[in-house]
């Protein structure tokens, strides 16, 4: 008789601490996946898990091995059919040749393996070098409060719905024909005062009758219960996120000429982390993409980010679009705005001062947020230094900065320029959670 | 008799199984193995897994016990990838070559599968494990799992105390060498026990709570006669390097000059581990073999005895005809010889051989042909003989026939294949030699010596690659692997290709030129 160990209860994830040593090694590789996952997909696909292909830099195992490109050797096959010794037989192209073990490389290629949603998020924090608080605060998912949704069978007995319970005893009870209390009571009464008149033959045997009529409703009675298991109804809970409020994101940008490829990116990393945010706070996020030139437009992501369009640059249409939409399909009532524009800071020269004037007399009283980024050049960034020089459209928002404390601005070059943008909003959001 | 009223009952029904039907089976066919086939086995501890923790054993290469590093978490995610896609199932069983012999189930198996894995895995792999003079000579089947309880428990005081990434380097470097990390000839020490180890470790460890910086500010003792000494222990090391050393990796752990305590040991726990491994690859057409020889035995003769049902022994034959299945070199699905197969029918041939031989047999093998005794010869093979030496023993002239195998020669600046022998009568010893040949490890797989160092003067380290039928190492991964032998050095090192033939230097690279 042999020992037996039933392993299947033993923990799981024993090669974790493996996986964690692979995904450090493999770091950059799969960073670079996860930044072209934010370049092709769209801002809110980040917040997932995702298939990556196998990193190729760092995770080779080298040992000593034979050049298939030289030398003499020789296979044994099995399934000879023509051949006679002597015979040539032209190489396949690629030289693997007939012998050569199976393909493992080949495979190796398209060889994707998923990442969690954590190890996505963190991948794509570290350029951004966000504080740990803060990705702490946006890798977790939200707490959730239990709602009422209706009735179960089945539950706890502190749920048990008494009304919802009586009501299906009370069909039942009928549908069954339980004899009621009443009916009992009426034959009990007949039997008093039957047995109070003289005994006559008649009268006994009436009695008799009237006994047994007692005896088998209350038989019944016993069979079927006031109130069955089948009855009771408990109350169900749904569990909800707590903030259940809904909020529109409105994202702006420039796609003028001179909003290139790396503009674009960065962009785009801005949107997604403002996205990541907000999708931890409310449970309903609709973005709106707006696009401008000199005119501005509503498109879809994919127009937004991939298509260019020639023209100049007038970025008081966008301000313009934004505030037509809110008005007609956003009530301040009911969505928290959100705005977040990016642009290379080119505007017409006398369009600025009506930016302003949009901002400060309509647009910031409905936003929660308006964050502003300029993208400027690497070698440039060093130069602006001081905030107060800078494009047109830099120093009409310096204005609207001072006056409205949930607007924010900022020049980014790379990509961890883009946290600070949000610095104000994350700070905010322990105290707005107590607030909820 | 109660053993004669069992007899006619079927030891299970239904595909689900139990532990009461699992310990009914195994009794059944431990008891027909070691009576009917004289197997001498291991106790067996029977372990019942779940598919994830299948793939979590395949990752570490199938030990149950593994210390951690990312490769094993790349194979993992690489196990997993083609398990998902489908495009490979996982083992029905594994079994390690411990005492007692440690055999794992999978859940998701049927009652008829688990019967055909106790028998191939707990009978014979078990009884190959036990007896193959390979297994018995150069590893510890009582020790391994101890020591590999020990080797992961080091690793990771290793990783806390100097790091992740610094235990992780010595490991890679180390990994690199496994192939260069056995001894092929002479046997390996064994295992130190495991109170030897320990008194190791307690001597590290007084030298470093004991260790002061202030030995180091002292002045060197004049005139002493410090010199003399030193060319004496200098020396006497180099007479004690025992050039040539074809293991590498012992080579490196017992003289680098860089390496501090920690890092040998670590280095010596790859060393281990490698030779542990080293007989199994060795054996693998003998020891598949041994174990579907005897499970293809002990079910049929189940089946003939009515201990088995109809329906059980269909799906135990589709099984089995999957795992022997062995498509033709033209066919898609060929991806080299199957080692089941092969075992299996050599072995099945020796049976033929010695109950119904033909004049043939007779001529090759005139020791066993018509003997009737292939219990006898099959436990005698079992025991004493690997791969190449069984093929080269046993593979008959019936069965290269029946396989039709045919030998090509390869030459690399050729443009075609030259089919050099098939069955007949003039390549059947050809073609068994050559058969042998490949599966000749030692042969095989490159040859790499530490041929001189000079420890006096440079410290440069020379490796010599005797280089057979003019092929040649792999350029991008030998100057990969040279330099992880630089890290583990620390010093100059240089692997000169000589031609094994003419002895001619055919190319010589070194680490400064990488």
């Amino acid at each position: 008789m042999p020992i037996f160990i039933d392993r299947r209860l033993n923990p799981k994830d024993k090669s974790l601490g493996n996986r964690q040593r692979f995904l450090r090694r493999a770091r950059e590789d799969l960073k670079r996946s996860i930044r072209d996952k934010v370049r092709t997909g769209g801002i809110a696909e980040l917040d997932r898990e995702h298939a990556v292909p196998m990193p190729r830099k760092g995770t080779d195992e080298p040992s000593f091995g034979d050049d298939r490109q030289s030398g003499r050797r020789q296979h044994i096959l099995p399934g000879n059919k023509t051949f006679s010794p002597g015979d040539l037989i032209d190489k396949p192209g690629g030289g693997g040749g007939y012998g050569s073990a199976p393909g493992t490389t080949e495979s190796e290629d398209d060889f994707r393996f998923v990442l969690s949603r954590e190890e996505v998020l963190d991948l794509f924090f570290e350029d951004l070098e966000l504080p740990d608080l803060v990705k702490l605060n946006l890798k977790q998912i939200l707490s959730f409060k239990p709602r009422r949704a209706g009735f179960a069978a089945s539950g706890a007995p502190t749920n048990i719905n008494v009304g919802r319970t009586m009501r299906n005893s009370h069909g039942r009870r009928i549908a069954l024909r339980r004899p009621k209390q009443a009916e009992v009571d009426e034959i009990a009464r007949q039997i008093a005062e039957l047995e109070a008149k003289p005994a006559s033959a008649a009268v006994r045997e009436r009695i008799t009758a009237l006994r047994e009529e007692l005896e088998r409703l209350e038989r019944r009675r016993r069979r079927i219960a006031y109130v069955d298991p089948v009855d009771i109804r408990f109350n169900r809970f749904d569990p909800q996120p707590v903030p259940n409020a809904n909020a529109v994101m409105f994202c702006l940008m420039d796609v003028s000429g001179s909003m290139g490829e790396r503009e674009k990116d960065l962009a785009k990393r801005f949107f997604v982390l403002l996205h990541l945010f907000l999708t931890r706070r409310y449970e309903r996020i609709e973005v709106v993409f707006i696009r401008h030139t000199h005119q501005a437009k509503e498109v879809d992501e994919q127009t937004f980010f991939y298509h260019t369009e020639s023209g100049g640059t007038v970025v008081s249409t966008a301000l313009e679009e934004m505030h037509r939409i809110i008005k007609e399909r956003y009530p301040v009532a009911e969505w928290n705005i959100y705005a977040a524009q990016a642009s290379d800071g080119d505007n017409f020269a006398t369009d600025s001062e009506r930016c302003i004037e949009l901002l400060d007399r309509k647009l910031m009283r409905l936003c929660q947020y308006f964050a502003y980024v300029e993208i400027i050049d690497e070698r440039e960034s060093h130069i602006f230094g001081s905030t107060e020089n800078g494009t047109s459209l830099w120093r009409a928002y310096n204005a609207v900065d001072g006056k409205w404390p949930n607007f924010q601005m900022r020049r980014i070059a790379a990509p961890a320029d883009i946290y600070p943008v949000f610095r104000e909003l994350f700070a905010r959001q322990p105290a707005l959670r107590k607030s909820a | 008799m109660v053993s004669q009223a069992r007899k006619s009952e079927l030891l299970f029904s239904g595909s689900d199984w139990n532990f009461a039907k699992l310990s009914r089976v195994y009794d059944e066919i431990e008891a027909l193995g070691t009576e009917e086939l004289g197997l001498d086995i291991y106790p067996v501890q029977m372990e019942v897994i779940s598919s994830e923790q299948m793939l979590d054993a395949y990752s570490s290469v199938g030990m149950p016990l593994m210390y951690r590093h990312w490769s094993f978490g790349k194979r993992f995610l690489y196990d997993e990838f083609l398990y998902r896609k489908g495009a490979r199932g996982l083992a029905y069983e594994l079994v390690i070559n411990s005492n007692p012999c440690i055999v794992y189930l999978m859940e998701e198996n049927t009652m008829a599968l688990q019967a055909l894995v106790t028998a191939h895995a707990a009978l014979g792999h078990n009884h190959f494990f036990k007896n193959n003079h390979l297994f018995r000579q150069w590893t510890d089947a009582g020790g391994i799992l101890s020591y590999l309880d020990f080797a992961k428990g080091y690793i990771a005081r290793c990783e806390e105390r100097h790091g992740l990434a610094a235990v992780e380097a010595i490991l890679d470097s180390a990994h690199a060498l496994m192939e260069q990390g056995v001894f092929r000839y002479h046997r390996p020490p064994k295992l130190s026990s495991e109170q030897q180890r320990e008194g190791l470790r307690e001597r590290l460890e007084y030298e470093e709570r004991s260790f002061s910086d202030l030995w180091r500010t002292l002045p060197p003792s004049q005139g002493k006669t410090k010199p003399e000494v030193g060319d004496e222990i200098l020396a006497e090391r180099k007479k004690s390097l025992k050039l040539p050393e074809e293991n590498l990796l012992y080579f490196l752990e017992k003289n680098s000059l860089v390496l501090e305590p920690w890092q040998r040991e670590i280095v010596r726990i790859v060393r281990v581990i490698a030779q542990y491994f080293y007989p199994q690859r060795q054996t693998q057409v003998m020891n598949e073999g041994c174990a579907t020889f005897v499970h293809y035995t002990i079910m049929n003769t189940l089946f003939d005895r009515g201990r088995i049902s109809e329906g059980a022994m269909l799906e135990i034959l589709r099984n089995h005809s999957n795992v022997v299945f062995q498509p033709t070199y033209d066919d898609p699905r060929y991806s080299g010889i199957n080692p089941y197969a092969l075992g299996l029918d050599m072995m099945q041939d020796i049976q033929r051989i010695s109950t119904v031989p033909t004049a043939e047999d007779r001529d090759w093998f005139p020791d066993i042909a018509g003997r009737g005794d292939w219990r006898d010869t099959l436990l005698d093979a079992w025991a004493n003989h690997r791969d190449e030496s069984f093929i080269r023993q046993y593979l008959s002239p019936a069965l290269i026939r029946k396989w039709r195998l045919f030998v090509l020669a390869d030459g690399a600046d050729e443009p075609h294949y030259e089919v050099a022998s098939i069955h007949n009568e003039r390549g059947y010893a050809r073609i068994r030699s050559a058969l042998a040949q490949s599966y000749d490890i030692g042969a095989s797989r490159p040859d790499i010596q530490v041929v001189d160092v000079d420890l006096l003067g440079d410290r440069h380290l020379r490796l010599q690659h005797k280089v057979k039928d003019g092929i040649m190492l792999e350029g991008q991964s030998r100057d990969a692997t040279l330099r992880h032998i630089r890290n583990l050095w620390g010093y100059e090192v240089s692997l000169a290709a000589i031609d094994a033939g003419t002895g001619a230097t055919l190319s010589e690279r070194w680490t400064k030129e990488l």
